[in-house]
């Protein structure tokens, strides 16, 4: 056992944790591969074919069959999910059936939509569950702690889609002040207050459900932490009560920064649901309109991105954990 | 960080305040319509998403060999003269038509609108190894118009089109074809660079496109026809398939008018001061029932006419608030082919059980029978509760109901396939609401024997000699007076077989506020927007 604070014991640490991070990007490659043959699989299980949707009604089985050969759709599963995989291992995600537009593009379009909900829902959700959740654990029993439970707990059972058209029909249909749908222009990062506005419901809605998850997951952790004998003893030394909640802080921040990973790739893959309500472009309705259309280079395309994403989030919370709890390493 | 958050929930109520004294942005001019489509419908002269994307993407900004008369709200929208002036068939051989154009057309672009543009765009869409092929327009094409077999130019305004036999209502379903800017093409280099900066020669040019977003379409001064330059200076075009959202957009003033509003909100809308713009169109909402199943109850006319006069449509029009009207039969009522058929279908329960028990059914032996059902769909109405609604009523009258509930995408792969096949799932009927013009080219696909699937889309397998031969003596003719006479006996021949159960007719619904004028709602799916305006 080397000394801590000598280079030895640095070196080893560096080693143990690239390691660790070598294993984790391992394992991502494996899952992403399997996401994309279930994503596959389970799309080709349903009955229909994206031509079969994109061509009107009265279009003859032969005319939907013809296009399906100039497609490739008639050649087997198997030559198909193959050709797809070549081409994404060289960076290229296909193109639309529906609108013969490349899937890269599209999707970084629709996945900066998103980011643009999720990452201030996220901070929002993440801010207001923790300072509700310690809020409620040092003032265990008492009515605050009551009152921050049931607004945890609110956040957390309201099902989205609800509080979304509750919060159109008050803000946008009862008292207009905010618009009830939509980006407020052609799309893309808000450059005006009229764009700004837009964000302002969608971005409540979606970050109710991180700051019940967190808020109550803080409560019970700093709980736990509480209960254990090193507040008291630094209490006894004489520790100030700030720095007193900075340690408990910091013990009960693990488990609340894997939740909050876990959060965060809900978030950034899109909520169906809210995006639906809001007529928002994200990566959520992006995914919801390929699934109806059974557009496969789409929903291919935008699974294994999302996958990625989740899987890189949860990558960085644990590499974060195991920043702070070096047991973790192991 | 709790000092943040305190301070942010003090800001938040700030923030709303001052959100309150913004009023939403409108330039003078423009209209802001919310479709139902999910996606902008393709924006290059060949949209998808039914026939509202032929609505809002096609005719605004292309157009036709013939066009549709959308000026009148009091009678069905016909085919008029559109990119050609005038046509007629050859006399010598009747299978050819020779179209002559209309000149002083331009596109978009400012290019030339001739013969040599018009073979251009019939191998766009029929020569599949033409340098501007495009595979999903041409599937739309041959879909839509099946009877191009050849074309050639003549001169530089005159072109001739062939078909495998005489068709007498051919030029009816040209108005499905449109023609795009060739010039523009080479320009763009392919289809879907065509799609971000696309040229027609309709009234409104497409002048931002941002799919999922919204389309934008801008008035074209130089049109050609000057009696039908747009009076407003923009149209947005928002796709908002969700009913609730379009409503909450309306009612908040994102948008001026939108699409389809849910009939459980149409008095809410019509008391609080919005427009609610209803029309008769050729829309109907049956069940197409099976012919082909070796045990199909529905192969004995006695049961297919009580189940008719079993089905309560006023009651269904109730349930819809008004937003429909009662069928008894493919055409409506009030049109001029829908003839005088001796069965007149309304709802009366008795004869219904009459008919049934005289065909060996009763309380004690129901018909059962099993429908086809999907979740959504175009022109499919509200499926769920509408069906329900049928399936008690026809209780009363000894019809035991199921249903096969699939989503639009099944319901589709099964009507291209025979009944009897497995994408059908053993179904005694399907409920899918069929788009038939007031041009009779469609309506043939649905009846015709030669229309069976995978040929066509006949999946009812509906064969009936008198109709196959009226429908031929249509193609044949070439007097109209004729040719109507025949109609009207055709949809004769369909109703009193039951070949279908007639159920409704959509009303066309849209919701609108009290800015928009000058909209006349046609008898058609597709509407004139040039003469709309913004008070």
């Amino acid at each position: 056992m080397r000394a801590p604070g000598t280079l030895a014991y640095l070196l080893l640490g560096t080693l143990a944790m690239a390691r660790f991070i070598f294993l984790r990007l391992l394992h991502t490659v494996l899952i992403l591969f399997g996401v994309s043959i279930v994503a596959f699989s389970l799309i080709h299980l349903i009955p229909g074919n994206p031509l079969d949707i994109l061509l009107p009604p009265e279009a003859p089985k032969e005319v939907v069959e013809r296009l399906k050969v100039e497609f490739g759709f008639d050649k087997p599963l198997y030559v198909q999910y193959l050709g797809w995989l070549g081409r994404v291992v060289s960076g290229n995600l296909g193109t639309s059936v529906f609108t013969g537009l490349r899937v890269t593009g599209e999707l970084l379009n629709a996945l900066g939509n998103t980011f643009m909900l999720a990452v201030p829902a996220a901070l929002l959700g993440f801010s207001l569950g923790t300072m509700l959740g310690t809020l409620a654990a040092f003032n265990h029993g008492r009515a605050l702690d009551k009152v921050f439970s049931i607004i945890t707990i609110l956040g957390l059972s309201m099902p989205h889609y609800w509080l979304g058209i509750a919060l159109v029909v008050v803000f946008a249909v009862i008292w207009p002040v905010l618009p009830a749908a939509g980006m407020g222009g052609t799309g893309g990062f808000p450059t005006s207050w009229e764009e700004l506005r837009c964000l302002i419901l969608p971005v409540v809605t979606l970050s109710m459900i991180p700051m019940g998850v967190i808020g109550r997951l803080v409560r019970s952790t700093v709980l736990e932490v509480i209960s254990q004998e090193f507040p008291t003893a630094l209490e006894a030394k004489g520790l100030r009560r700030r720095r007193i909640v900075f340690h408990v802080l910091k013990n009960a921040a693990p488990p609340a920064l894997a939740i909050m990973g876990l959060q965060l790739g809900y978030l950034v893959g899109g909520s169906i649901l809210v995006e639906t309500v809001f007529n928002w472009p994200g990566s959520g309705q992006f995914m919801n309109l390929a699934i109806f259309r059974r557009d496969i280079p789409v929903l291919q395309g935008t699974v294994v991105v999302l996958a990625s994403f989740f899987v890189l989030i949860n990558l960085m919370v644990d590499v974060m954990q195991a920043l702070i709890d070096p047991r973790m390493r192991r | 960080m709790t000092g943040h958050i305190a301070r942010l929930a003090l800001t938040a109520p700030a923030a709303l305040l001052l959100a309150s004294l913004c009023t939403p942005a409108q330039a003078q001019g423009t209209l802001r319509i919310a479709m139902t489509a999910s996606d902008v419908p393709t924006t290059t002269g060949a949209p998808d998403n039914g026939f509202e994307g032929l609505r809002f993407l096609g005719y605004p900004a292309y157009e036709g060999l013939t066009l549709w008369d959308l000026t009148r709200a009091d009678k069905l929208a016909e085919i008029r003269p559109g990119l050609a002036e005038s046509w007629e068939q050859d006399e010598n051989d009747k299978s050819k038509w020779i179209f002559h154009l209309r000149r002083s057309v331009r596109f978009h672009d400012g290019s030339d609108f001739n013969a040599d543009a018009v073979i251009w765009n019939l191998d766009r869409y029929f020569k599949p190894d033409a340098p501007q092929a495009d595979p999903t327009g041409g599937a739309f094409a041959r879909a839509r118009d099946p009877w191009i077999v050849g074309y050639r130019k003549i001169d530089d305004y005159t072109v001739e089109i062939d078909n495998p036999r005489p068709i007498s209502y051919f030029p009816g379903a040209l108005a499905y074809l449109f023609f795009s800017s060739p010039a523009q093409f080479q320009k763009t280099g392919s289809w879907t660079e065509f799609a971000k900066s696309p040229s027609g020669t309709g009234p409104f040019k497409i002048t931002e496109f941002q799919p999922r977003v919204s389309a934008t379409l801008s008035r074209n001064d130089a049109y050609w026809d000057k009696t039908r330059v747009p009076k407003v200076d923009r149209i947005v075009l928002i796709p908002m398939p969700e009913a609730t959202t379009r409503l909450a957009a309306l009612r908040s003033g994102q948008v001026d008018w939108i699409e389809v509003p849910p009939p459980d909100a149409v008095p809410s809308l019509k008391a609080a001061g919005f427009e609610i713009v209803t029309n008769s169109y050729p829309h109907v909402w049956p069940w197409v029932l099976n012919f082909a199943k070796s045990d199909a109850p529905f192969s004995d006319v006695r049961v297919r006419r009580a189940l008719n006069y079993c089905t309560n449509r006023e009651g269904l029009v109730t349930l819809l608030n008004g937003l429909a009207e009662p069928a008894a039969g493919v055409y409506h009522k009030t049109d001029p082919y829908f003839g005088h058929p001796k069965e007149q279908y309304t709802y009366d329960p008795a004869k219904a059980k009459a008919l049934l028990q005289e065909a060996g059914y009763g309380p004690d032996k129901p018909v059962a029978a099993k429908v086809m059902i999907s979740t959504s769909g175009s022109g499919q109405m509200l499926p769920l509760p509408m069906n329900e609604y049928l399936q008690q009523t026809l209780k009363e009258c000894n019809f035991d109901i199921s249903f096969e509930v699939v989503d639009w995408g099944t319901m589709l792969v099964a009507m291209r396939n025979p009944p009897t096949g497995p994408q059908s799932r053993g179904v005694d009927a399907v409920n899918i609401s069929l788009a038939h013009g007031t041009e009779f080219s469609r309506f043939t696909t649905f009846f015709l024997s030669s229309t069976f699937p995978p040929n066509g889309f006949n999946w009812a397998n509906w064969k009936n000699p008198e109709f196959d031969a009226l429908v031929d003596q249509i193609e044949k003719s070439s007097d109209p007076e004729e040719i109507a006479s025949d109609i009207r006996r055709a949809h004769e021949v369909i109703v009193d077989d039951a070949a279908w159960l007639f159920i409704v007719h959509d009303l066309n619904p849209r919701a609108m506020t009290k800015r928009v004028k000058g909209f006349v709602s046609a008898q058609s799916w597709f509407q004139d927007l040039t003469r709309v305006y913004m008070e």
